[in-house]
């Protein structure tokens, strides 16, 4: 069978488009989830980590015999042995960054970040575990701290990675169109010495956990944990571990957040892991939530240096430069591709001509980064937005019409930007309209221009920023040609049971999300059934055959590839039950259509048999069949949906690197306090255009979150470091992450401008903590006007006192 | 400080009504409250989010108080009552009016915040305070949610307390799926 035939067989939609109740709340409000601690386990041990006190140290001695003596004591894994067990984890950087030694301990010798892993012991409880780690005792010789980006490529810096020889991990070029060019023919340049877009994180409610146990019968190891990228887990631990990976299972069921963080899982996995194996029992790790900000994973810490617009007179805006350094931490794990994501985006929403950017990625003794949602990605378009707010406002535009002028036009799509990505669809200018008569622009100015001379002084921004959805994994080769990366899939399967119940698994996994829900709607209007009469497993299991290996929840991509993936699964289904039915109702397939459960001969309703039945004779009858029907017929539909990407042109750095761009205009109203720097936001809209909804409570939904997380960062939460390297914010005293109390109501619109490119016209979203950023950034810059320059993207009260008296005009220049 | 270092061993007989069953333990002096609900008596109600008691997912009521139970030692607790969200609801039958509003109007994304959040917004509820956005938005103020923003969970609060909250994006009063109870009655 063919699934081509599938469209016309299945009902219209009745369940996708519509703001369907949660599937998944049931059982949360009743606190009957199962998240990573949740599960029981006989038999548990509790593993702990000894953790480096120094940000960058040689490691003298280490001391386990303490523990040893703690009652419920049962075993410590050292550096020593972690270097004798494994090989270094999968790198993906070139030569000579993949010299990098990383390992779930501290390795070759040294520690690099405070909070790394030196040793893991484990114990009966989770108190005596405390206690074993707590008697461990390492000696280290202190080596000199590297906490900044400059100090890392400093010619005489020490090297945190000796193996690699020096502090760069990747250095790239990237030049498209024609930017000199651009510069000397511009009426207009602005010139800003130095912007930095702040370290923080999404730092999910639920830090992570990871229980294994090893089954020495099989050899394999089933590991249980909110993973939100399996295969590649697998992959990473399988090499580490020097373990076939199909020995490795990995499930998780519940999922208390992760917004790409817990993607960086597979590093204390693989100690984890090798405790179980050592101990011959299941061993969890339950991450505190100080070890959560030490390691958990940071966002891209940024500084653009020299940076450039040219400007036309008229507003036109032709090309762009800069220089970034990208600081990553100590270790590099998933993140070097973060050195080449942002160029999804390269031209953020903007029609720019010329762009040339020079990025080098660089270690020094922080915290890892890992993927936070919004990726690299708002960090590139935060440096946009913000040169265009300050352009629009040294060259004396409103920065309402200075937007308008140079977004990409409705008309425009498919737009190719400079790189060759091409944008799928959208309305900037509705949403930006919608965005400004959702705060009531003018009634803004308005209370802007009474608030002078009052001590208070009111700004108005727009964050303006794109969800690129479902990236192509061949960009990886624009930091490393040699990767075998290319396109994306994502895997789903559709299956009927014995009694006709239909059962579908995804590839991805949801932390949040709702992919239970979604998954249910589309596969009831394929198959003529209510979303109730669908079981989709919760959480992920790498056993239940529907990953691929880019499988995972990342990106905004599910409402493409998981949902284009579950369709694919289900018209296979579909195509089976049409097969069976038609025969026993000597039918063609073609004829039959399914409807509440059944499946009818089309235009004689006499002649239908409940799914139940179809079930029944496949799975127990199938003597009654043509053996050409029985043969074929599992009642099982597995399917991928691939992505229709080419390979990027590497030498060039250009290619379609993403499929889909859901938009996200911003507009907030915030008022400043002259003599504290206190920001507090008056007024604030959230407008997003992602396609065809499937659940458009569900998107409205991740559109708040992502404003949350925006906003958050903007006005509260910062990753610093002190010049010894320690984390100045190990807890939410320090951490401030929004409350109730300090968000303002978001006033929600929403466009709709169908992707041509994917199966229902959805495009990813979620991902739009940008633009709080932006707009943020944009508001307090409008309130203080040409005073200062706001050139960081962290509005603390501190920096916001500085900017009012002045700071950062100096480093912005018309030209 | 090692249990060897201890003469006697260091346990406590306790004995808590627990969502109105009594419960019997041996703790610990410095079991935590909540480390002695999850894992002796399996009650997935209170969560640990953080270690300072910022995060309130672990929120219980004891006696009749609204606390954060990584902040109580379990034999604190010995001759007490408490409360964990998994009594909100009877498990057989329907969502009580808190969750079912929490459900209509997406109130939960991951989840992990939400029985710290419900126990919190019932102890508002039954206080008699006057509910506005701003008062419900105080009380809240010592449990983080990272997923929803809040928005949800404030109207959803709101709405139980009778005021006219428009429902989520694209949601009619008349919504297909499972009804306000959550579909287990
Ligand atoms: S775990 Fe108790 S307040 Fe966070
Ligand atoms: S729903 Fe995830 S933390 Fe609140």
């Amino acid at each position: 069978m063919t699934t081509s035939t599938t469209t016309a067989a299945t009902t219209t939609a009745t369940w996708s488009g519509q703001s369907v109740n949660r599937t998944e709340d049931d059982r949360l409000l009743r606190a009957q989830g199962e998240f990573g601690d949740d599960t029981p386990i006989s038999r548990l041990a509790h593993l702990f980590f000894v953790r480096s006190p120094y940000a960058h140290a040689r490691i003298v001695s280490i001391d386990v015999s303490g523990a040893e003596t703690v009652d419920g004591f049962l075993g410590a894994l050292t550096p020593d042995e972690v270097d004798e067990l494994t090989d270094k984890f999968g790198e993906l950087q070139v030569a000579p960054a993949d010299a990098e030694v990383d390992r779930c301990l501290a390795s070759g010798g040294k520690v690099r970040f405070v909070g790394e892993p030196v040793v893991a012991v484990a114990a009966v409880s989770r108190e005596a575990a405390r206690d074993a780690a707590a008697a461990v005792v390492v000696e280290y010789d202190e080596l000199v701290p590297l906490t900044s980006a400059d100090q890392a490529v400093a010619a005489d810096a020490p090297v945190i990675h000796e193996g690699i020889g020096h502090n760069v991990l990747h250095h790239g070029a990237w030049d498209f169109g024609d930017v000199d060019f651009a510069f000397q023919h511009a009426q207009n340049l602005i010139e800003v010495d130095e912007l930095v877009c702040h370290r923080f994180s999404a730092t999910p409610l639920e830090c992570s956990v990871v229980t294994v146990d090893y089954d020495a019968g099989t050899d394999v190891f089933d590991i249980i944990g909110g993973c939100a990228m399996p295969q590649f887990t697998m992959l990473m631990m399988a090499g580490a571990l020097r373990h076939p990976s199909s020995r490795i299972r990995i499930q998780s069921r519940d999922f208390g957040g992760s917004f790409g963080v817990k993607i960086g899982m597979y590093v204390p996995a693989t100690a984890v892991a090798l405790m179980a194996r050592k101990l011959r029992r299941a061993v969890r790790w339950t991450e505190t939530r100080s070890e959560h900000h030490q390691m958990g994973g940071h966002s891209n810490e940024r500084t653009f240096r020299n940076v450039r617009l040219a400007v036309e007179d008229d507003g036109t805006v032709l090309g762009l430069s800069y220089e970034c350094l990208d600081d990553i931490g100590a270790y590099s794990r998933y993140e070097p591709l973060g050195s080449v994501i942002w160029a999804q985006v390269a031209n953020a929403c903007y029609q720019l001509k010329h762009l040339r950017v020079d990025f080098t990625s660089v270690y020094t003794n922080k915290g890892p980064t890992h993927p936070v949602r919004g990726y690299s990605r708002l960090q590139h378009m935060w440096l946009v937005e913000r040169m265009m707010d300050l352009a629009a406002h040294h060259l004396g535009f409103d920065p309402v019409t200075f937007r308008l002028h140079n977004y990409i036009q409705p008309d425009q799509y498919p737009y190719t930007t400079v790189n060759g990505c091409v944008y799928d669809s959208g309305d900037l200018p509705a949403s930006l309209r919608q965005a400004l008569e959702l705060i009531d622009y003018d009634d803004a100015r308005r209370l802007q221009a009474a608030a002078v001379g009052t001590g208070k002084r009111i700004g108005i921004g727009i964050g303006s920023t794109l969800d690129s959805g479902t990236n192509n994994f061949g960009q990886a080769r624009l930091m490393n040609p040699y990767l075998p990366f290319g396109g994306n899939t994502e895997g789903g399967l559709v299956r009927m049971g014995v009694d006709g119940t239909v059962f579908a698994t995804t590839g991805g996994v949801a932390f949040g999300q709702g992919h239970e829900t979604t998954t249910a709607q589309v596969v009831a209007d394929a198959l003529g059934l209510r979303p109730e009469d669908i079981h989709v497993h919760r959480g992920g299991d790498s056993a239940l055959s529907a990953q691929t290996g880019f499988s995972g929840s990342y990106a905004s991509q599910f409402a493409v590839t998981g949902i284009g993936a579950i369709l694919n699964a289900t018209a296979k289904l579909s195509a089976e039950i049409r097969l069976v039915a038609g025969t026993v109702l000597g039918a063609s397939p073609d004829e039959i259509v399914l409807e509440g459960g059944f499946a009818k001969v089309d235009g004689d309703p006499e002649r239908m048999l409940p799914f139940g039945d179809v079930a029944g004779i496949v799975h127990f009858a199938p003597g009654s069949l043509p053996a050409e029907v029985a043969d074929e017929v599992g009642l099982v539909g597995r399917a991928v949906y691939r992505a229709p990407f080419e390979l990027p042109d590497v030498e060039h750095k250009t290619g379609n690197l993403t499929l889909t761009y859901a938009t996200q205009i911003h507009a907030c109203v915030l008022e400043i306090d002259e003599e504290t720097g206190l920001v507090e936001v008056l007024r604030y809209a959230a407008v997003d255009d992602c396609g065809v909804p499937i659940n458009p409570m569900i998107v409205q939904g991740q559109v708040f979150g992502a404003t949350a997380h925006g906003l958050s960062a903007a006005l509260f939460e910062h990753f610093g470091y002190n010049a010894d390297g320690q984390l100045l914010a190990a807890n939410f005293y320090d951490y401030h992450a929004a409350t109730a109390l300090d968000m303002p109501t978001i006033a929600y619109g929403n466009v709709v401008s169908p992707s041509p490119f994917t199966p229902t016209g959805a495009k990813g979203m979620g991902e739009g903590g940008g633009a709080p950023l932006h707009a943020v950034s944009a508001a307090v810059q409008d309130a203080i006007g040409r005073t200062g320059a706001i050139l960081n993207s962290h509005a603390s009260p501190e920096a916001v006192l500085d900017a009012l008296a002045g700071a950062g005009a100096d480093k912005v220049r018309v030209l | 400080m090692t249990d060897t270092q201890h003469d006697a061993p260091d346990v406590h007989a306790i004995t808590v009504d627990v969502d109105g069953t009594t419960e019997r333990g041996v703790v610990s002096s410095r079991t935590l409250l909540v480390h002695w609900l999850r894992d002796e008596l399996d009650r997935r109600g209170p969560k640990i989010g953080c270690d300072t008691g910022n995060c309130g997912a672990c929120t219980i009521q004891w006696d009749g108080l609204l606390v954060k139970s990584c902040m109580v030692l379990a034999v604190q607790a010995d001759g007490t009552a408490v409360t964990t969200a998994a009594a909100l609801a009877h498990p057989d039958g329907p969502l009580n009016d808190l969750q079912s509003s929490f459900r209509e109007h997406h109130a939960l994304q991951c989840g992990y915040c939400t029985s710290g959040m419900l126990m919190t917004a019932t102890d508002l509820l039954e206080s008699g305070e006057e509910i506005t956005d701003h008062s419900v938005r105080r009380a809240l103020k010592g449990n983080i949610c990272r997923c929803t923003g809040y928005q949800g969970i404030v109207n959803a609060v709101r709405a139980t307390a009778g005021h006219d909250i428009p429902l989520p994006h694209g949601k009619t009063p008349d919504t297909h799926g499972a009804g306000l109870d959550g579909g287990r009655s």
